[in-house]
Protein backbone atom coordinates (compact mmCIF):
# COMPACT_ATOMS: atom_id res chain seq x y z
CA UNK A 1 0.00 0.00 0.00
CA UNK A 2 1.33 3.23 -0.79
CA UNK A 3 1.79 6.40 1.21
CA UNK A 4 -1.27 8.59 0.99
CA UNK A 5 1.09 12.05 1.06
CA UNK A 6 3.80 11.55 -1.05
CA UNK A 7 2.58 8.77 -3.15
CA UNK A 8 6.26 6.99 -3.20
CA UNK A 9 7.01 5.13 -0.07
CA UNK A 10 4.87 2.06 1.63
CA UNK A 11 2.34 2.96 4.34
CA UNK A 12 2.92 1.82 7.54
CA UNK A 13 0.50 4.12 9.67
CA UNK A 14 -3.13 3.31 9.47
CA UNK A 15 -5.29 5.72 10.24
CA UNK A 16 -8.68 5.51 11.20
CA UNK A 17 -10.82 8.23 12.40
CA UNK A 18 -14.37 7.64 13.44
CA UNK A 19 -16.53 11.02 12.95
CA UNK A 20 -20.05 11.18 13.23
CA UNK A 21 -20.77 6.95 13.09
CA UNK A 22 -18.64 7.67 9.33
CA UNK A 23 -14.90 5.63 9.09
CA UNK A 24 -12.30 7.94 7.71
CA UNK A 25 -9.03 6.04 6.81
CA UNK A 26 -5.58 7.31 5.43
CA UNK A 27 -2.41 5.77 5.07
CA UNK A 28 0.69 7.21 5.18
CA UNK A 29 4.73 6.08 5.75
CA UNK A 30 6.94 6.46 8.49
CA UNK A 31 8.05 10.36 7.65
CA UNK A 32 4.65 11.57 6.20
CA UNK A 33 3.02 10.75 9.44
CA UNK A 34 5.96 12.05 11.49
CA UNK A 35 5.25 15.57 9.67
CA UNK A 36 1.68 15.81 10.12
CA UNK A 37 2.32 15.15 13.63
CA UNK A 38 -0.21 11.63 13.71
CA UNK A 39 1.19 10.02 16.33
CA UNK A 40 -0.60 12.55 18.04
CA UNK A 41 -4.47 12.00 17.27
CA UNK A 42 -5.76 15.42 18.18
CA UNK A 43 -3.10 17.58 15.97
CA UNK A 44 -4.82 15.52 13.40
CA UNK A 45 -7.79 17.19 12.09
CA UNK A 46 -10.68 16.21 10.00
CA UNK A 47 -10.42 19.02 7.82
CA UNK A 48 -7.04 17.68 6.45
CA UNK A 49 -8.49 14.20 5.83
CA UNK A 50 -11.49 15.33 3.73
CA UNK A 51 -9.80 18.30 1.71
CA UNK A 52 -6.44 17.04 1.35
CA UNK A 53 -3.83 17.17 4.01
CA UNK A 54 -2.53 20.80 4.59
CA UNK A 55 -5.44 22.19 4.04
CA UNK A 56 -6.59 23.39 7.66
CA UNK A 57 -3.11 24.66 8.00
CA UNK A 58 -3.28 26.88 5.03
CA UNK A 59 -6.55 27.99 6.55
CA UNK A 60 -5.07 28.70 9.79
CA UNK A 61 -2.15 30.73 8.68
CA UNK A 62 -4.56 32.71 6.65
CA UNK A 63 -6.38 33.96 8.79
CA UNK A 64 -3.41 33.84 11.92
CA UNK A 65 -1.30 36.45 9.30
CA UNK A 66 -4.75 38.52 9.67
CA UNK A 67 -4.53 39.19 13.04
CA UNK A 68 -7.51 37.41 15.59
CA UNK A 69 -9.77 35.19 14.73
CA UNK A 70 -12.02 35.78 12.19
CA UNK A 71 -15.91 34.78 12.10
CA UNK A 72 -18.92 35.05 9.76
CA UNK A 73 -20.89 38.29 10.90
CA UNK A 74 -23.81 36.34 8.85
CA UNK A 75 -23.68 32.96 10.67
CA UNK A 76 -20.77 33.26 13.02
CA UNK A 77 -18.76 30.33 11.80
CA UNK A 78 -15.20 30.33 12.72
CA UNK A 79 -11.85 28.99 11.66
CA UNK A 80 -12.30 26.40 14.48
CA UNK A 81 -15.92 25.27 13.07
CA UNK A 82 -14.02 24.62 9.59
CA UNK A 83 -11.22 22.83 10.81
CA UNK A 84 -13.68 20.48 13.05
CA UNK A 85 -16.04 20.01 10.01
CA UNK A 86 -14.41 20.59 6.76
CA UNK A 87 -17.97 22.50 6.01
CA UNK A 88 -18.37 26.32 5.50
CA UNK A 89 -21.50 27.58 7.35
CA UNK A 90 -23.03 29.87 4.88
CA UNK A 91 -22.22 31.24 1.25
CA UNK A 92 -21.47 34.43 3.08
CA UNK A 93 -18.33 32.56 4.56
CA UNK A 94 -17.29 32.38 1.20
CA UNK A 95 -16.21 35.78 1.37
CA UNK A 96 -15.01 35.56 4.93
CA UNK A 97 -12.87 33.53 4.66
CA UNK A 98 -11.94 34.08 0.82
CA UNK A 99 -7.78 34.82 1.75
CA UNK A 100 -6.95 31.10 3.19
CA UNK A 101 -9.81 29.73 0.89
CA UNK A 102 -7.77 30.63 -2.22
CA UNK A 103 -4.87 28.51 -1.88
CA UNK A 104 -7.15 25.76 -0.51
CA UNK A 105 -9.15 25.69 -4.05
CA UNK A 106 -6.59 26.04 -5.72
CA UNK A 107 -4.76 22.35 -5.05
CA UNK A 108 -8.55 21.10 -5.24
CA UNK A 109 -9.64 22.20 -8.32
CA UNK A 110 -8.27 22.79 -11.90
CA UNK A 111 -9.23 26.73 -11.27
CA UNK A 112 -10.82 29.35 -8.67
CA UNK A 113 -12.75 30.49 -11.21
CA UNK A 114 -16.32 28.76 -12.12
CA UNK A 115 -16.63 28.48 -15.87
CA UNK A 116 -19.78 26.31 -15.50
CA UNK A 117 -23.57 27.28 -15.67
CA UNK A 118 -24.99 30.72 -14.86
CA UNK A 119 -28.04 31.59 -13.57
CA UNK A 120 -29.91 33.61 -15.74
CA UNK A 121 -30.04 36.97 -14.91
CA UNK A 122 -26.92 36.83 -13.79
CA UNK A 123 -23.90 38.10 -15.72
CA UNK A 124 -20.86 35.88 -16.98
CA UNK A 125 -18.15 38.48 -14.96
CA UNK A 126 -15.67 38.32 -17.05
CA UNK A 127 -13.95 41.76 -16.97
CA UNK A 128 -13.71 42.53 -13.29
CA UNK A 129 -12.42 38.72 -12.94
CA UNK A 130 -9.76 39.69 -14.82
CA UNK A 131 -8.52 42.41 -12.98
CA UNK A 132 -8.96 40.50 -9.87
CA UNK A 133 -6.75 37.52 -11.68
CA UNK A 134 -3.72 40.62 -12.44
CA UNK A 135 -4.33 42.08 -9.43
CA UNK A 136 -3.27 38.83 -7.94
CA UNK A 137 -0.13 38.61 -9.79
CA UNK A 138 0.86 41.82 -8.98
CA UNK A 139 0.59 41.03 -5.50
CA UNK A 140 2.77 37.89 -5.66
CA UNK A 141 5.70 40.22 -7.54
CA UNK A 142 5.37 42.66 -5.40
CA UNK A 143 6.07 40.59 -1.90
CA UNK A 144 8.55 38.60 -4.03
CA UNK A 145 10.16 41.86 -4.42
CA UNK A 146 9.01 42.39 -0.39
CA UNK A 147 7.46 45.70 -1.71
CA UNK A 148 4.90 45.00 1.38
CA UNK A 149 3.59 48.94 0.72
CA UNK A 150 2.69 48.19 -2.81
CA UNK A 151 1.52 44.69 -1.42
CA UNK A 152 -0.99 45.92 1.31
CA UNK A 153 -1.97 48.51 -1.51
CA UNK A 154 -2.94 45.60 -3.73
CA UNK A 155 -4.71 43.41 -1.44
CA UNK A 156 -6.86 46.23 -0.42
CA UNK A 157 -7.63 46.63 -4.29
CA UNK A 158 -8.00 43.03 -5.07
CA UNK A 159 -10.64 43.29 -1.72
CA UNK A 160 -12.62 46.15 -2.99
CA UNK A 161 -12.65 44.65 -6.87
CA UNK A 162 -13.85 41.29 -5.25
CA UNK A 163 -16.89 43.10 -3.29
CA UNK A 164 -17.49 44.73 -6.20
CA UNK A 165 -18.19 41.86 -8.61
CA UNK A 166 -20.42 40.47 -5.41
CA UNK A 167 -22.76 43.11 -5.75
CA UNK A 168 -22.67 43.73 -9.77
CA UNK B 1 -46.59 7.42 1.91
CA UNK B 2 -44.89 3.70 1.89
CA UNK B 3 -42.00 3.39 -0.21
CA UNK B 4 -41.96 -0.32 -0.92
CA UNK B 5 -45.85 0.71 -2.48
CA UNK B 6 -43.87 3.40 -4.65
CA UNK B 7 -40.87 1.65 -5.73
CA UNK B 8 -41.09 -0.46 -9.19
CA UNK B 9 -40.31 -3.75 -8.04
CA UNK B 10 -36.74 -5.51 -7.93
CA UNK B 11 -37.51 -7.54 -11.38
CA UNK B 12 -38.88 -4.29 -13.25
CA UNK B 13 -36.30 -1.91 -11.66
CA UNK B 14 -33.42 -4.44 -13.12
CA UNK B 15 -35.13 -5.01 -16.77
CA UNK B 16 -33.80 -1.15 -17.46
CA UNK B 17 -31.35 -1.76 -19.50
CA UNK B 18 -28.65 0.89 -21.63
CA UNK B 19 -25.77 1.49 -23.55
CA UNK B 20 -22.77 -0.40 -22.20
CA UNK B 21 -24.59 -2.46 -19.35
CA UNK B 22 -22.98 -5.52 -19.73
CA UNK B 23 -19.93 -3.37 -18.10
CA UNK B 24 -21.73 0.01 -17.06
CA UNK B 25 -24.64 -0.83 -14.26
CA UNK B 26 -26.09 3.25 -13.98
CA UNK B 27 -25.00 6.41 -14.61
CA UNK B 28 -25.18 9.21 -12.23
CA UNK B 29 -25.09 13.29 -12.27
CA UNK B 30 -25.87 15.26 -9.10
CA UNK B 31 -25.73 19.09 -8.63
CA UNK B 32 -24.86 20.57 -5.23
CA UNK B 33 -27.49 23.81 -4.80
CA UNK B 34 -28.07 25.99 -1.65
CA UNK B 35 -30.29 28.71 -1.09
CA UNK B 36 -29.24 32.29 -0.94
CA UNK B 37 -29.04 34.01 2.57
CA UNK B 38 -29.88 31.28 4.64
CA UNK B 39 -26.95 29.09 6.55
CA UNK B 40 -25.50 25.81 4.62
CA UNK B 41 -27.66 22.46 6.96
CA UNK B 42 -25.22 21.41 8.55
CA UNK B 43 -24.76 25.18 10.26
CA UNK B 44 -28.69 25.85 10.58
CA UNK B 45 -30.64 26.47 13.41
CA UNK B 46 -33.79 23.72 12.98
CA UNK B 47 -35.85 26.86 12.47
CA UNK B 48 -33.97 27.49 9.70
CA UNK B 49 -34.09 24.40 8.40
CA UNK B 50 -37.87 23.40 8.74
CA UNK B 51 -38.23 26.78 6.60
CA UNK B 52 -35.63 25.68 4.17
CA UNK B 53 -37.82 22.14 3.92
CA UNK B 54 -41.11 23.05 3.56
CA UNK B 55 -40.45 25.64 0.86
CA UNK B 56 -38.29 23.66 -1.42
CA UNK B 57 -40.11 20.16 -0.82
CA UNK B 58 -43.01 22.35 -2.29
CA UNK B 59 -41.25 23.78 -4.78
CA UNK B 60 -39.31 20.64 -5.80
CA UNK B 61 -42.76 18.12 -6.03
CA UNK B 62 -44.47 20.83 -8.15
CA UNK B 63 -41.35 20.51 -10.78
CA UNK B 64 -42.87 19.38 -14.18
CA UNK B 65 -39.75 17.21 -14.19
CA UNK B 66 -41.19 15.44 -11.23
CA UNK B 67 -43.86 13.99 -13.32
CA UNK B 68 -47.76 13.02 -12.05
CA UNK B 69 -47.58 12.36 -7.96
CA UNK B 70 -44.18 12.06 -7.41
CA UNK B 71 -42.97 10.93 -3.91
CA UNK B 72 -42.52 13.25 -1.58
CA UNK B 73 -41.97 12.84 2.04
CA UNK B 74 -39.45 13.81 4.84
CA UNK B 75 -36.72 11.51 6.18
CA UNK B 76 -38.67 11.85 9.97
CA UNK B 77 -41.74 10.15 7.97
CA UNK B 78 -39.31 6.56 7.07
CA UNK B 79 -38.68 3.81 8.75
CA UNK B 80 -34.96 2.72 9.32
CA UNK B 81 -36.35 0.08 7.03
CA UNK B 82 -37.64 2.11 4.31
CA UNK B 83 -34.39 4.42 4.09
CA UNK B 84 -32.38 1.34 4.02
CA UNK B 85 -34.27 0.68 0.62
CA UNK B 86 -33.65 3.72 -0.50
CA UNK B 87 -30.32 3.35 -0.08
CA UNK B 88 -29.67 -0.11 -1.61
CA UNK B 89 -31.39 1.66 -4.66
CA UNK B 90 -29.10 4.43 -4.72
CA UNK B 91 -31.52 6.90 -4.28
CA UNK B 92 -30.21 8.47 -0.98
CA UNK B 93 -27.14 8.74 0.18
CA UNK B 94 -25.93 6.78 3.09
CA UNK B 95 -25.66 10.17 4.87
CA UNK B 96 -29.35 11.25 3.74
CA UNK B 97 -30.63 7.63 5.35
CA UNK B 98 -29.08 9.45 8.80
CA UNK B 99 -31.29 12.13 8.65
CA UNK B 100 -34.69 13.26 10.13
CA UNK B 101 -36.79 15.96 10.30
CA UNK B 102 -35.85 18.80 8.38
CA UNK B 103 -34.65 16.83 5.79
CA UNK B 104 -36.68 15.06 3.13
CA UNK B 105 -36.77 13.77 -0.45
CA UNK B 106 -38.83 14.04 -3.88
CA UNK B 107 -38.69 10.80 -6.44
CA UNK B 108 -40.37 10.71 -9.57
CA UNK B 109 -42.63 7.81 -10.50
CA UNK B 110 -39.84 6.60 -13.02
CA UNK B 111 -37.30 6.60 -10.23
CA UNK B 112 -34.91 8.60 -12.93
CA UNK B 113 -35.06 11.86 -11.13
CA UNK B 114 -34.13 12.22 -7.39
CA UNK B 115 -33.66 15.12 -5.01
CA UNK B 116 -32.36 15.07 -1.51
CA UNK B 117 -33.42 18.23 0.65
CA UNK B 118 -31.21 19.21 3.50
CA UNK B 119 -28.62 17.12 2.95
CA UNK B 120 -25.22 18.08 3.12
CA UNK B 121 -26.45 20.94 1.21
CA UNK B 122 -29.88 22.07 0.82
CA UNK B 123 -30.19 20.27 -2.47
CA UNK B 124 -28.79 17.41 -3.80
CA UNK B 125 -30.65 16.90 -7.30
CA UNK B 126 -29.27 13.78 -9.25
CA UNK B 127 -30.46 11.86 -12.45
CA UNK B 128 -30.11 8.57 -12.77
CA UNK B 129 -30.01 6.47 -16.43
CA UNK B 130 -29.38 2.78 -16.77
CA UNK B 131 -25.89 2.08 -18.62
CA UNK B 132 -23.67 4.58 -19.46
CA UNK B 133 -25.74 7.62 -20.04
CA UNK B 134 -23.62 10.40 -18.87
CA UNK B 135 -24.81 13.37 -20.96
CA UNK B 136 -28.61 12.34 -20.60
CA UNK B 137 -28.33 12.06 -17.17
CA UNK B 138 -27.17 15.79 -17.21
CA UNK B 139 -29.41 17.06 -19.56
CA UNK B 140 -32.21 15.79 -17.64
CA UNK B 141 -30.69 17.39 -14.25
CA UNK B 142 -29.92 20.32 -15.90
CA UNK B 143 -33.61 20.71 -16.78
CA UNK B 144 -34.96 20.57 -12.93
CA UNK B 145 -32.05 22.97 -11.45
CA UNK B 146 -33.07 25.66 -14.38
CA UNK B 147 -36.94 25.22 -14.10
CA UNK B 148 -36.31 25.63 -10.13
CA UNK B 149 -34.08 28.72 -10.41
CA UNK B 150 -37.27 30.04 -11.67
CA UNK B 151 -39.11 29.55 -8.47
CA UNK B 152 -35.98 30.30 -5.59
CA UNK B 153 -32.57 32.37 -5.94
CA UNK B 154 -29.55 30.04 -5.32
CA UNK B 155 -26.39 31.09 -3.71
CA UNK B 156 -23.86 32.36 -6.63
CA UNK B 157 -20.89 34.19 -6.87
CA UNK B 158 -19.31 34.96 -10.26
CA UNK B 159 -16.15 34.11 -9.15
CA UNK B 160 -17.02 31.00 -7.28
CA UNK B 161 -20.35 29.69 -8.77
CA UNK B 162 -22.75 27.94 -7.01
CA UNK B 163 -21.67 27.75 -3.46
CA UNK B 164 -21.40 24.67 -1.20
CA UNK B 165 -21.07 23.72 2.09
CA UNK B 166 -17.82 21.54 1.40
CA UNK B 167 -15.29 23.54 -0.98
CA UNK B 168 -14.87 20.15 -2.88
CA UNK B 169 -18.27 20.51 -4.94
CA UNK B 170 -17.73 24.74 -5.14
CA UNK B 171 -18.25 26.02 -8.92
CA UNK B 172 -20.87 23.78 -10.86
CA UNK B 173 -21.47 21.28 -8.10
CA UNK B 174 -21.95 18.45 -10.27
CA UNK B 175 -20.75 15.34 -9.46
CA UNK B 176 -20.76 12.76 -12.41
CA UNK B 177 -20.26 9.14 -11.87
CA UNK B 178 -21.07 5.52 -13.08
CA UNK B 179 -21.23 2.20 -11.54
CA UNK B 180 -19.06 -0.39 -12.88
CA UNK B 181 -18.83 -3.91 -13.21
CA UNK B 182 -14.94 -5.07 -13.13
CA UNK B 183 -14.62 -8.60 -13.00
CA UNK B 184 -11.99 -8.76 -15.74
CA UNK B 185 -9.69 -6.47 -14.48
CA UNK B 186 -10.06 -7.72 -10.65
CA UNK B 187 -9.20 -11.59 -11.89
CA UNK B 188 -6.91 -10.36 -14.44
CA UNK B 189 -4.81 -8.12 -11.02
CA UNK B 190 -4.96 -5.05 -12.93
CA UNK B 191 -7.63 -3.31 -11.11
CA UNK B 192 -4.82 -1.33 -8.95
CA UNK B 193 -2.90 -0.16 -12.10
CA UNK B 194 -6.41 0.95 -13.32
CA UNK B 195 -7.27 2.59 -9.90
CA UNK B 196 -4.24 4.66 -10.00
CA UNK B 197 -3.83 6.01 -13.59
CA UNK B 198 -7.48 6.96 -12.90
CA UNK B 199 -6.98 8.82 -10.05
CA UNK B 200 -4.31 10.52 -11.60
CA UNK B 201 -6.25 11.69 -14.22
CA UNK B 202 -8.68 13.48 -11.17
CA UNK B 203 -11.09 10.98 -10.70
CA UNK B 204 -12.35 9.20 -7.68
CA UNK B 205 -12.70 5.28 -8.18
CA UNK B 206 -14.90 4.50 -4.80
CA UNK B 207 -16.98 1.28 -3.62
CA UNK B 208 -20.73 0.40 -4.30
CA UNK B 209 -22.20 3.00 -1.86
CA UNK B 210 -19.55 5.25 -2.22
CA UNK B 211 -16.99 6.90 -0.31
CA UNK B 212 -15.52 5.19 2.02
CA UNK B 213 -17.06 1.52 1.13
CA UNK B 214 -15.41 -1.45 0.03
CA UNK B 215 -15.51 -2.44 -3.16
CA UNK B 216 -18.05 -5.76 -3.24
CA UNK B 217 -18.75 -8.03 -6.30
CA UNK B 218 -16.18 -6.31 -8.38
CA UNK B 219 -18.22 -2.97 -8.43
CA UNK B 220 -16.82 0.10 -8.48
CA UNK B 221 -18.07 3.87 -9.09
CA UNK B 222 -15.87 6.27 -10.90
CA UNK B 223 -16.92 10.24 -10.55
CA UNK B 224 -14.67 13.56 -10.80
CA UNK B 225 -13.41 15.02 -7.80
CA UNK B 226 -12.56 18.87 -9.29
CA UNK B 227 -16.17 20.66 -9.63
CA UNK B 228 -14.73 24.28 -10.28
CA UNK B 229 -12.58 25.90 -13.17
CA UNK B 230 -14.25 23.26 -15.39
CA UNK B 231 -17.17 23.60 -17.24
CA UNK B 232 -20.19 20.76 -16.71
CA UNK B 233 -19.59 20.04 -20.60
CA UNK B 234 -16.07 19.58 -20.04
CA UNK B 235 -16.47 17.28 -16.19
CA UNK B 236 -19.19 15.48 -18.16
CA UNK B 237 -17.03 14.31 -21.69
CA UNK B 238 -13.56 14.06 -19.69
CA UNK B 239 -15.49 11.13 -17.52
CA UNK B 240 -17.03 10.07 -20.15
CA UNK B 241 -13.79 9.48 -22.52
CA UNK B 242 -12.32 7.83 -19.64
CA UNK B 243 -15.23 5.16 -19.15
CA UNK B 244 -14.82 4.46 -22.51
CA UNK B 245 -10.89 3.08 -21.83
CA UNK B 246 -12.01 1.45 -19.02
CA UNK B 247 -14.44 -0.70 -20.49
CA UNK B 248 -12.35 -1.46 -22.87
CA UNK B 249 -9.86 -2.79 -21.18
CA UNK B 250 -12.49 -4.81 -19.03
CA UNK B 251 -13.07 -6.42 -22.43
CA UNK B 252 -9.55 -7.01 -23.32
CA UNK B 253 -9.05 -8.42 -19.78
CA UNK B 254 -11.76 -10.94 -20.14
CA UNK B 255 -11.04 -11.97 -23.47
CA UNK B 256 -7.31 -12.44 -22.38
CA UNK B 257 -8.40 -14.41 -19.43
CA UNK B 258 -10.75 -16.45 -21.75
CA UNK B 259 -7.77 -17.13 -23.79
CA UNK B 260 -4.93 -17.86 -21.12
CA UNK B 261 -6.82 -19.18 -18.24
CA UNK B 262 -10.03 -20.09 -19.21
CA UNK B 263 -9.91 -22.91 -16.44
CA UNK B 264 -9.59 -20.32 -13.60
CA UNK B 265 -12.57 -18.42 -15.83
CA UNK B 266 -14.88 -21.24 -15.58
CA UNK B 267 -14.11 -22.50 -12.16
CA UNK B 268 -14.20 -19.24 -10.85
CA UNK B 269 -18.04 -19.44 -12.70
CA UNK B 270 -19.02 -23.01 -11.71
CA UNK B 271 -18.02 -22.77 -8.33
CA UNK B 272 -20.00 -19.32 -7.85
CA UNK B 273 -23.17 -21.21 -9.87
CA UNK B 274 -22.61 -24.55 -6.98
CA UNK B 275 -22.30 -22.51 -3.87
CA UNK B 276 -24.98 -19.70 -4.47
CA UNK B 277 -27.58 -22.97 -5.50
CA UNK B 278 -26.70 -25.01 -2.59
CA UNK B 279 -25.55 -22.54 0.75
CA UNK B 280 -27.45 -22.71 3.48
CA UNK B 281 -26.21 -19.58 5.25
CA UNK B 282 -24.74 -16.78 2.98
CA UNK B 283 -23.33 -13.26 3.92
CA UNK B 284 -23.92 -10.57 2.22
CA UNK B 285 -20.56 -10.18 1.08
CA UNK B 286 -19.97 -13.37 -0.17
CA UNK B 287 -23.15 -13.56 -1.85
CA UNK B 288 -22.18 -10.12 -3.73
CA UNK B 289 -18.63 -11.43 -4.39
CA UNK B 290 -20.19 -14.62 -6.40
CA UNK B 291 -22.77 -12.77 -7.98
CA UNK B 292 -20.25 -10.70 -9.77
CA UNK B 293 -18.92 -14.22 -10.96
CA UNK B 294 -22.13 -15.59 -12.19
CA UNK B 295 -23.07 -11.94 -13.91
CA UNK B 296 -19.32 -12.07 -15.81
CA UNK B 297 -21.16 -15.96 -16.75
CA UNK B 298 -24.30 -14.55 -18.51
CA UNK B 299 -22.07 -11.94 -20.06
CA UNK B 300 -19.71 -14.83 -21.83
CA UNK B 301 -22.76 -17.12 -22.55
CA UNK B 302 -22.17 -19.89 -20.38
CA UNK B 303 -25.93 -19.70 -19.09
CA UNK B 304 -27.81 -19.63 -22.65
CA UNK B 305 -30.09 -17.10 -23.32
CA UNK B 306 -30.44 -16.15 -19.42
CA UNK B 307 -30.92 -12.70 -19.18
CA UNK B 308 -28.23 -10.65 -16.66
CA UNK B 309 -31.47 -8.85 -15.64
CA UNK B 310 -32.00 -12.18 -13.82
CA UNK B 311 -28.59 -11.90 -11.80
CA UNK B 312 -28.81 -7.55 -11.16
CA UNK B 313 -32.22 -9.03 -9.46
CA UNK B 314 -30.08 -11.08 -6.92
CA UNK B 315 -27.46 -8.62 -6.33
CA UNK B 316 -30.71 -6.43 -4.98
CA UNK B 317 -32.75 -8.69 -2.98
CA UNK B 318 -30.08 -10.03 -1.48
CA UNK B 319 -29.35 -6.79 0.27
CA UNK B 320 -30.56 -6.49 4.13
CA UNK B 321 -33.93 -4.18 3.63
CA UNK B 322 -34.86 -5.97 0.16
CA UNK B 323 -34.21 -9.47 1.55
CA UNK B 324 -36.56 -8.19 4.34
CA UNK B 325 -38.98 -6.21 2.38
CA UNK B 326 -42.69 -6.78 3.50
CA UNK B 327 -41.84 -8.51 6.85
CA UNK B 328 -43.00 -7.17 10.09
CA UNK B 329 -40.15 -8.86 11.99
CA UNK B 330 -36.35 -7.87 11.55
CA UNK B 331 -33.74 -10.47 11.70
CA UNK B 332 -30.15 -10.81 13.21
CA UNK B 333 -27.34 -10.95 11.08
CA UNK B 334 -27.71 -14.82 11.16
CA UNK B 335 -31.54 -15.05 10.78
CA UNK B 336 -31.13 -12.75 7.48
CA UNK B 337 -28.02 -15.00 6.10
CA UNK B 338 -30.14 -18.19 6.03
CA UNK B 339 -33.01 -16.46 4.73
CA UNK B 340 -30.89 -15.09 2.05
CA UNK B 341 -29.57 -18.78 1.26
CA UNK B 342 -32.97 -20.17 0.87
CA UNK B 343 -33.99 -17.08 -1.76
CA UNK B 344 -30.87 -18.20 -3.70
CA UNK B 345 -31.73 -21.37 -3.61
CA UNK B 346 -34.69 -20.75 -4.90
CA UNK B 347 -34.41 -18.69 -7.66
CA UNK B 348 -30.93 -20.40 -8.93
CA UNK B 349 -33.39 -23.29 -9.57
CA UNK B 350 -34.35 -21.10 -12.50
CA UNK B 351 -30.76 -21.08 -14.20
CA UNK B 352 -29.30 -23.87 -15.56
CA UNK B 353 -25.90 -24.89 -15.00
CA UNK B 354 -22.80 -22.92 -16.57
CA UNK B 355 -21.99 -24.81 -19.80
CA UNK B 356 -18.84 -24.54 -20.71
CA UNK B 357 -19.91 -24.75 -24.65
CA UNK B 358 -21.34 -21.54 -24.42
CA UNK B 359 -17.91 -19.71 -24.72
CA UNK B 360 -16.95 -20.98 -27.94
CA UNK B 361 -20.76 -20.14 -29.30
CA UNK B 362 -20.83 -16.58 -27.81
CA UNK B 363 -17.07 -15.19 -26.81
CA UNK B 364 -17.73 -11.91 -25.30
Amino acid sequence: MQCHVCKKAEATVHLTQIVENQVKKVDLCEACAKEKGVNDPTGFSLADLLLGLGASQKMEEATTAAGTETACPACGFTQADFKKTGRLGCSECYHVFAEGLESLLKGMHKGTQHKGKVPAGQKRVSTSRNRIEKLETELKSAIEREDFEQAAALRDAIKSARKESQTA
Amino acid sequence: MNVLEFLSNPSDACRRGGPNDKIVFSSRVRLARNLTGVPFPGHAKKADRVKTFDLLMEAVSALPQMGQDPFSEGMDKLSAQDKQLLVERHLVSREHAQKNAGSGLVLNKEETVCVMVNEEDHLRMQALRPGLQLKQAWLAIDAVDTSLQEKVEFAFDSHYGYLTACPTNLGTGIRVSAMLHLPGLVLAEQINQIIQAVNKLGLAVRGLYGEGTEALGNIFQVSNQMTLGESEAEIVERINKVLLQIIEHEENARLFQLEKKPKVLLNHIGRAYGVLSHSHTITSKETMNLLSHLRLGVDLGLFGPTPKAVVDELFLISQPAHLQAGRNQKLDAEGRDALRADLLRERMKLLPPPDPAGLTERPA
